[in-house]
């Protein structure tokens, strides 16, 4: 028997968790040609490629169809069962999500049995579903809600149960699983099973007393999730939510003795008008800085700048890892992996220990921010470190944790004091009585406002390694970015493939030792002659896929640096985004993100005139001194995959 | 020799003479194309409970180009009050074995599995000796009977314990070491099976009437039962009667004649087809066994007068809210709805128009339901309370009355 033949296929059905890619069979209909066949739906004659699902076939002919298992980033599920249509000759209604069309059917979507049974469905979910709207989080914003308003289920049939049958688990920094309120869709578990290849849910226990759960029920704390968020961003429901800070930092924004101030990263900007109604992809940089203002923000930071200062510290440890292991022959780990995603992060501490060394010491932007708020600004300023909140807002969950690791409290206190969503940002801002797409504009504080469109494309997936490459470039070749890459945009590291990868010939022609790097080398002759290789992933799936290539020795074993990121489409897709996340708006966020980068006239992080000062004013030793060692780098930890 | 003592079982095609191997002997003088033009001839439907033309099913496997393919024999058995699969595993496992050997040769297949209730780990043992004295006497293994390119093997896998798993693509998840969980079909298990290759899922007593089939041909078999309904059935008699236990009859006979056979006395009522089936009153006795007509996978429970059909009602409801796979809403808290009505009714509590909702509910569980499972547990809800309605209201506007 071909076990690994039919294993493959088998991990590629895991049905039914994922009936993905969905079987064709031969049509039975052998008028069907051309792999087309011909459907009527509601009596309209239509034609759609074989082995579309009912649901597609239906949305591309303008008919709606009501989802909620349904997710377009999620494999096939079919257990909602809203989404049910009538196929004339059928005794039972079929999924519409599920059912691929592979002979010429007669669908009907909206038949006295159907639009019952939805009702019915919905009525069920509500029977079982613990509170009310009016005290939920997800008001106005959750699927349930919109089902049970659009049919008009609103009596509440078969009862509502009225006492809580689960615990609020809210044991984890980034996660809260409140599973009173779960309908049990799966999206979660199918996020975190097969989109993220993480596996912590899964449903366990069967009949009425099915529930999502985690391994032996422990505590989301107590086992290996990465914090990634992805599940909180495709549950229909508030039954997943991200651990919400705002009521501490409302109340550190009304105490006068503390000096508030807030870094936002180069996503939720991209994003956050979507909680306000805007189409995704408006940028909405500068109105968010008025906002942040007026709700009570001392300073409004651009966490860009250390996504710059990220560049020049991993970029240094990039280059002294290179030249041990080219010149000095010595031991080192290589690929080097990039570490500012904490989703990242957590997950090779868990799947990959082993790998650890190869993770750049490198802090990521946010935590980079916080060691110079505490240390750098504070003393510039004369403010006391101990009355300074200092809050990220970020478009990750796992950023909360991060901010909470032991590690992290290089300036003697904890760097970061709280990680804040977009989502929860927005809430803040609709609480403030303020309407963000009306906001004047106004620009960053300085010191830390001014950044490059580098630091900028951090939010998408490869960009990290693009910022990367425009610096590293220059500083090897003594070229212009712009002289090898049309405009300094590094297209094949763009777009949501899930894997990418890039060879840049170093060739014969090296240039000079930049300054701010002569402290560690004296010549570039070593490269000569040398190849580049560098690769990105999004989304711990592919992550995974290229740990273990790396594993057995293939390809990606002999890249340099590999840019990974935990969720799909990098950190514009991130667990603390609005939501709803689909591909399409991934797309638009990263829209707004690279046209606001050619936007800006400094594109390149060392090109940051403040990222130049700092290294004059503050970190002496220049990048990988002693001082950047102490303040913007860190160690991990080899959690492995089972806890205690 | 290695069967456990075979009981005085009478009957006239299941229970008919039969030597071990004859069918494999049989088959492999054959094409596959004989084979299953004998099987369309027997018009032999499936006795698992869904009445599918096993002839059908066994064409589009064979017809089908993947190296792999796979014969699943299903004996998980967990209808409540089904246990002749058992009687057929322990007494006739020649009929099975050699039925999925069968199975094999037609459809291009090199393994086969049998899915064994977790209940039934005690015959594993005797049926594991089995396929070691088939292997023995090359009626399993490389090259049976000297057929060149013909190797068929047979494992036993264990049942993980839920009724769920006697569901074909369910009992295939659960072979994966996944949940048992049903799947979405189509695709279904003749193209998409187990690991992904075409495969063919028989109950024990259709691989076991195969093997008569084969020997004895179409015509034979279908000189038995009816037009729609050919060959004979197991029936597994259990509840009120004097001589409960495995009866082969043929399809078509009246429940009235069943009840007779049997030893029933006193019958207010019978519940045909299992806790899924439906509950038959007494002036529907002159009903027939058949798939055109009541329809079961073999489960017969009879009721006197004695009992409460309520209570009778809220024991099955109980089964299904337990044995839900969980997967799929209307199955998953429709059930818990349904119980809970009859608790209500118990309390005389529930209103008609309440009681008419949840039969409406139990309408939308049977056609939106993801798998067969919550297809068909409104059944009993919606028999007996249609059924049974003076008992149950007494004729008190509204109220459980008894
Ligand atoms: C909930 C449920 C339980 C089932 N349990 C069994 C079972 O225990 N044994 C069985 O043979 N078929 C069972 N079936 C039917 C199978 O899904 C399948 O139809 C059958 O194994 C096909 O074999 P057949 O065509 O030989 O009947 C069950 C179906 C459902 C929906
Ligand atoms: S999760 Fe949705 S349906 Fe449930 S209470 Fe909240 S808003 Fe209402
Ligand atoms: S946060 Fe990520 S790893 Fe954790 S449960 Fe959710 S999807 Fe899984
Ligand atoms: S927690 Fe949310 S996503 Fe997960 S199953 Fe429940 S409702 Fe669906
Ligand atoms: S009908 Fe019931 S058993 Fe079948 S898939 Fe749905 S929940 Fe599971
Ligand atoms: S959306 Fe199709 S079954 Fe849930």
């Amino acid at each position: 028997m071909a076990t690994e033949e039919l294993m493959e296929s088998k991990n590629k059905l895991r049905a039914p968790v994922s009936q993905k890619p969905l079987k064709i069979e031969k049509p039975t209909d052998l008028t069907t040609i051309g792999g087309t066949v011909s459907v009527e739906i509601n009596e309209k004659k239509v034609v759609v490629p074989l082995g579309t699902t009912i649901l597609e076939a239906c949305k591309q002919n303008g008919i709606s169809i009501p989802t909620l298992c349904h997710h377009e980033d999620l494999c096939v599920a079919g257990v909602c069962r809203i989404c049910v249509v009538e196929i004339e000759g059928m005794r039972t209604l079929q999924a519409s999500c599920a059912f691929p069309i592979t002979s010429p059917i007669k669908i009907k979507t909206s038949t006295p049995m159907v639009r019952k049974a939805r009702r019915h469905i919905i009525d069920l979910m509500l029977s079982e579903h613990y509170g009310e709207c009016y005290s939920c989080f997800r008001n106005g914003k959750c699927e349930l809600q919109a089902l049970a308003k659009e049919y008009g289920v609103d009596n509440l049939t078969f009862g509502h149960i009225d006492k809580p049958k689960y615990e609020i688990d809210n044991s984890s920094f980034s996660v809260v699983r409140d599973m009173n309120k779960c309908v049990l869709c799966k999206r979660c578990v199918r996020t975190c099973i097969d989109l993220q290849e993480v596996g912590v849910l899964e449903a366990i226990d069967r009949g009425s007393k099915t529930h999502i759960s985690t391994f032996m029920n422990k505590p989301l704390a107590d086992v290996i999730c990465i914090n990634c968020g992805q599940c909180i961003n495709r549950c229909p429901t508030s039954a997943l939510r991200a651990n919400d800070p705002s009521d501490r930092i409302w109340a550190a924004i009304d105490d006068p003795k503390k000096h508030v101030v807030i870094q936002t990263a180069p996503s939720p900007r991209a994003a956050i008008g979507e909680e306000f109604g805007l189409p995704a992809g408006t940028s909405m940089t500068r109105e968010m800085n008025t906002a942040l203002r007026r709700i009570g923000f001392d300073k409004v930071f651009d966490t860009n700048f250390t996504a710059d200062l990220t560049i020049i510290e991993e970029g240094t440890e990039l280059i002294t890892r290179l030249y041990k292991a080219l010149v000095k022959k010595q031991d080192v780990a290589l690929p080097q992996f990039t570490s500012c995603s904490p989703g990242w992060v957590k997950f090779l501490e868990h799947y990959y220990p082993e790998y650890i060394e190869n993770l750049s010491t490198a802090k990521s932007p946010q935590q980079m921010f916080g060691a110079l708020i505490k240390t750098f600004y504070s003393e510039k300023n004369g403010i006391d470190p101990a009355d300074i909140i200092s809050v990220a807002v970020m478009p990750c969950s796992a950023k909360k944790f991060e901010c909470n690791r032991p590690e992290m409290h290089a300036s003697g206190f904890k760097d970061v004091d709280f990680g804040l969503t977009t989502r929860e940002l927005a809430r803040m801002i609709k609480e403030a009585g303020i309407n963000l797409p009306e906001m004047p504009k106004s620009d960053f504080d300085s010191p830390f406002g001014e950044a490059s469109g580098a630091g900028l494309i951090f939010g998408a997936t490869g960009g990290v390694m693009e910022a990367a490459i425009r610096s590293v470039v220059e500083f090897v070749l003594g070229k212009k970015t712009e002289d090898i890459f049309a405009n300094a945009n590094i297209i094949p590291l763009r777009g949501f493939e899930g894997i990418k990868y890039m060879e840049i010939p170093i060739g014969d022609h090296v240039g000079p030792v930049p300054a701010i790097l002569k402290h560690l080398i004296q010549d570039w002759n070593w490269l000569k002659g040398a190849t580049l290789k560098v690769a990105v992933a999004h989304g711990t799936a592919n992550a995974k896929k290229i740990m273990d290539d790396i594993k057995t020795g293939g390809k990606f074993s002999e890249c340099h640096f590999i840019e990974f990121m935990a969720c799909p489409g990098g950190c514009l897709g991130g667990g603390g985004q609005p939501i709803p996340t689909t591909p399409e708006i991934r797309q638009k966020r990263a829209q707004a993100i690279y046209s606001e980068d050619e936007s800006l006239e400094i594109r390149k992080s060392h090109d940051n005139p403040h990222v130049r000062r700092i290294y004059e004013e503050f970190l002496t030793e220049g990048p990988s001194g002693q001082l950047s060692h102490k303040l913007l780098h860190t160690h991990y930890v080899k959690r492995g995959s089972y806890i205690a | 020799m290695m069967n456990q003592e075979k009981k005085d079982r009478k009957g006239t095609v299941l229970f008919s003479k039969y030597a071990r191997g004859e069918a494999i002997k049989k088959a492999l003088s054959q094409t596959r194309e004989d084979i299953l033009f004998e099987l369309r001839e027997s018009k032999l439907k499936g006795r698992g409970g869904a009445g599918f033309p096993t002839a059908t099913k066994w064409t589009i496997v064979a017809a089908a180009t993947s190296k792999t393919k796979y014969v699943i024999c299903n004996a998980d058995e967990g209808e409540p009050g089904t246990f002749k699969d058992r009687v057929l595993l322990l007494e006739y496992p020649e009929l099975v074995l050699d039925g999925m050997v069968v199975a094999g040769y037609t459809i291009g297949a090199e393994n086969g599995i049998i899915y064994l209730r977790g209940e039934y780990e005690y015959m594993k043992k005797s049926l594991e000796d089995y396929l070691h004295e088939m292997r023995k006497d090359k009626l399993l293994g490389r090259e049976i009977l000297n057929k060149t390119n013909f190797n068929f093997d047979i494992t036993i896998r264990m049942g993980s314990g839920a009724y769920v798993c006697g569901e074909e693509t369910a009992l295939i998840e659960s072979l994966e070491g996944n949940r048992g969980e049903a799947r979405n079909r189509p695709p279904y298990p003749v193209s998409t099976g187990l690991l992904g290759a075409p495969t063919v899922v028989n109950n024990v007593e259709t691989l076991a009437s195969i093997s008569h089939i084969v020997t004895k041909g179409g015509l034979w078999f279908k000189k038995y039962g009816t037009d729609k309904s050919t060959g004979s059935k197991l029936f597994s008699v259990s509840g009120d009667c004097e001589k409960p236990g495995v009866y082969e009859l043929p399809w078509g006979t009246r429940i009235s004649e069943m009840l007779e056979i049997v030893g029933a006395k006193n019958t207010k009522a019978v519940q045909v087809g299992g806790a899924s089936g439906t509950c038959i009153p007494k002036s529907g006795f002159n009903r027939i066994l058949a798939y055109e007509d009541a329809a079961t996978g073999g489960s017969i429970m009879i009721f006197n007068e004695s009992r409460n059909m309520l209570h009778v009602l809220k024991n099955f409801m109980e089964f299904f809210v337990e044995e839900s796979c969980g997967q799929c809403t209307p199955c998953r808290i429709g059930n818990v709805k349904l119980l809970e009505g009859i608790e209500l009714l118990e309390q005389g509590k529930c209103t008609f128009s309440y009681l008419n909702q949840l039969k409406e509910l139990g309408k939308t569980m049977q056609i939106a339901s993801k798998c067969g499972l919550g297809q068909s547990s409104p059944n009993s809800f919606i028999s007996i309370l249609d059924n049974f309605k003076e008992e149950i209201f007494d004729g008190n506007g509204g109220t459980y009355g008894k």
